[in-house]
């Protein structure tokens, strides 16, 4: 006979209105630590879209995406010749806002040189840009799909192919297309004015700049190296995978990951409190029956058993719907939530010790109640 | 461990006192008792309101702890001078079914698992517990309300739900606080009767602490307390009333 079980099913309603509202609250801790991986994710995602072994930038820059760079285009031609570098792209980046549906769009375009480095490997469904003008590539968070024509400037574009997951560390969808065309949109949006010199005649001789160069090279040649040799372009500098990973990270989104894990951290002791008080409670309310088990003759097992049991099955019930639940939603937030499965097992372990620390404070209590006690009205 | 029990009584008093907290606060609710009462007897304990009879039925169900005297049960010393023993739970357990005013049923189990719970506890197997339990609620005419919660049940339902839970574990010593208040005059004499039938059959102590005039004369000995004190015993069991006075 189980009596923590039994006083559950007796007090059942209760039991699930509590257990939903510790799910509530747990449900947020782990969207909480979705969110802090997530705008991790977030920030390297881009950059894992591309997969480039080396950045090339301006110089003493920590672009393109940390800081600005602007570098000539013709940067990519001197970095594919250096031994050892397999093959070199020229990238740009701008952001964009296109009506849309009646609603704005905020994107990311990169600007890229198709065959080259540069383009997305993370491509699920179409092509990829074949032509050299007027076809993009669009991330799947943008809504659009295969076939859709988008406005940018004066031309509309064709969505020729989808990726998943490229978006920047600000949340916004990335979109690709052709570096020419990039450049072209680029001064499209420039100021009117600066388009009325180009008007009157002056040469477009700045039109040929691009933001980073993004290279693959060989792995027999150490990253360290090839950088030595760029740098002795002195408007120049070289970015490892790593390092440009370790930027975003530790430097970009460095504030927002602080307070975040912050916030969670105080929502963490903020449940364990809402645990133990529940806990507490359970048991006080529970004095009256305690102390009719001792009068009859049960051991302090059967008391401490009670109290543990029911504390654990409200932790573990809480924690099992809280986490379904914000799995369910996951892909209703506005901003990626991801659910590490290490992060789920630590809370877990979390909510398990927090209820048996509660536990032990109501069975402090219940082993000392006089059985005397439930002899009174 | 103190000496051999030198007694044949089923319970045993020796000069118990007990008095709650100190200075002057303090309460004398028992003040030298000294008291035998063997195996086959209902014993009422009679008195105005505050003259110690809940105290002296809870020192002898080991639920208060006395601070002067000697107290033994079913031939176990339980409690001599300060020393007490520390399995009084099992004691309590095996020796021991109270039965009380209010009535303490575990609310979150219904009437055989309440009944069957002590039996449970004290190491019957489930199928045996369940059994005896039906058994004692058939006995105690509350068999067809075995599947009722505690909170469905009338008051005298469950005043015999709480004495069938006493009788479970086949106590010798049954110690009833207020037992029939609950219940109208005919019912407490059906309780009366059936607590005298056990002490019968069952070679079982039961001392009763009551008020009702109705029951005295179902009562082998009536005890009567003033002021924490022992005042006067009276026989009751056959033939003219012998008093002796202390
Ligand atoms: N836990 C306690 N703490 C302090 N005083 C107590 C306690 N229990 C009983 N007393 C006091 O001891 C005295 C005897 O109490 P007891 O409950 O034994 O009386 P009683 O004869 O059962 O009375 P009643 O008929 O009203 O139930 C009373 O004065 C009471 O106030
Ligand atoms: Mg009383």
């Amino acid at each position: 006979m189980n009596l923590a079980f039994r006083d559950i099913r007796h007090k059942l309603g209760r039991f699930v209105l509590t257990c939903l509202g510790l799910s509530l609250l747990l449900g947020v801790v782990v969207t909480m630590a979705g969110i802090y991986r997530g705008q991790t994710a977030d920030a390297l995602a881009l950059v894992r879209s591309i997969g480039a072994d080396i950045w090339v930038v301006q110089a003493d820059s920590h672009g393109p995406f940390a800081e600005s760079s602007r570098i000539p285009g013709d940067t990519r031609e001197m970095i594919a010749r250096i031994g050892g570098v397999l093959e070199a792209g020229s990238i740009t980046l701008q952001t964009v806002q296109i009506g849309r549906d009646g609603r704005r769009l905020r994107l990311q375009v990169v600007g890229f040189e198709p065959g080259r480095p540069g383009g997305p490997v993370n491509m699920v469904e179409g092509r990829p840009i074949t032509r050299s003008h007027y076809e993009m590539i669009a991330d799947r968070q943008t809504g659009l799909s295969l076939g859709d024509k988008v406005d940018f400037g004066r031309r509309a574009y064709t969505v020729v192919g989808l990726t998943q997951g490229s978006v920047t560390l600000s949340g916004d969808s990335v979109v690709y297309m052709t570096l020419k065309d990039a450049q072209d949109l680029q001064f499209d949006l420039t100021p009117p004015e600066t388009r009325r010199e180009f008007a009157r005649g002056s040469q477009r001789t700045n039109t040929d700049i691009v933001n980073a160069v993004v290279a693959r090279i060989s792995p027999n040649i150490p990253a360290e190296a090839i950088a030595a040799d760029v740098r002795r372009w002195k408007h120049l500098s070289v970015l490892s995978a790593g390092q440009q990973e370790a930027i975003l990270v530790t430097t970009v989104i460095e504030r927002a990951r602080r307070q975040l894990g912050l916030f969670m951290g105080v929502l963490t002791v903020v449940s364990a409190v809402i645990i133990a008080l529940i806990v507490y409670t359970m048991t006080m309310e529970k004095l009256r029956e305690i102390a009719t088990l001792k009068l009859i003759g049960a051991p302090d097992r059967t008391i401490i058993g009670l109290i543990v049991q029911q504390a654990l099955l409200m932790g573990v019930v809480g924690f099992i719907t809280g986490s379904t639940l914000v799995a369910l939603a996951r892909d209703r937030f506005p901003r990626r939530v991801v659910m590490d499965p290490g992060d789920l097992v630590i809370l877990f372990g979390v909510v398990v010790v927090v209820c048996l620390l509660a536990s032990a404070l109501g069975v402090r209590v219940a082993v000392r109640v006089d059985p005397a006690r439930a002899l009174v009205g | 461990m103190p000496d051999a029990v030198p007694t044949d009584a089923l319970v045993s008093l020796r000069g118990v006192s007990k008095h709650f907290g100190e200075g002057e606060a303090r309460v004398d609710a028992l003040r030298d008792v000294t008291l035998e009462i063997n195996a086959g007897e209902v014993v009422g304990l009679l008195g105005p309101s505050g003259s110690g009879k809940s105290t002296l039925l809870n020192a002898i169900g080991c639920i208060v702890e006395p601070n002067e005297g000697w107290i033994a049960l079913d031939g176990e010393v339980v409690f001599d001078n300060r020393w007490q023993r520390n399995d009084l739970r099992r004691l309590r357990l095996e020796k021991i079914g109270f039965i009380f005013q209010s009535h303490n049923l575990l609310p979150f189990l219904n009437c055989v698992d309440n009944v069957a719970l002590v039996l449970h506890l004290a190491g019957r197997p489930k199928g045996e517990a369940q059994h005896r339990a039906i058994e004692l609620l058939d006995y105690l005419q509350v068999g067809h309300r075995r599947q009722a919660m505690p909170a469905q049940l009338s008051g005298g339902e469950a005043q015999r739900v709480a004495i069938a839970r006493a009788l479970a574990n086949r106590p010798r010593i049954i110690l009833a606080d207020e037992p029939t208040a609950a219940l109208d005059s005919e019912r407490a004499g059906i309780v009366m009767d059936l607590l005298r039938k056990l002490a019968r059959e069952q070679e079982a102590a039961i001392i009763a602490v009551t008020h009702d005039e109705k029951i005295i004369g179902r009562l082998d000995r009536i005890c009567r307390l003033r002021d924490g004190r022992l005042v006067s015993t009276t026989e009751n069991r056959a033939g003219p009333r012998s008093e002796t006075t202390t």
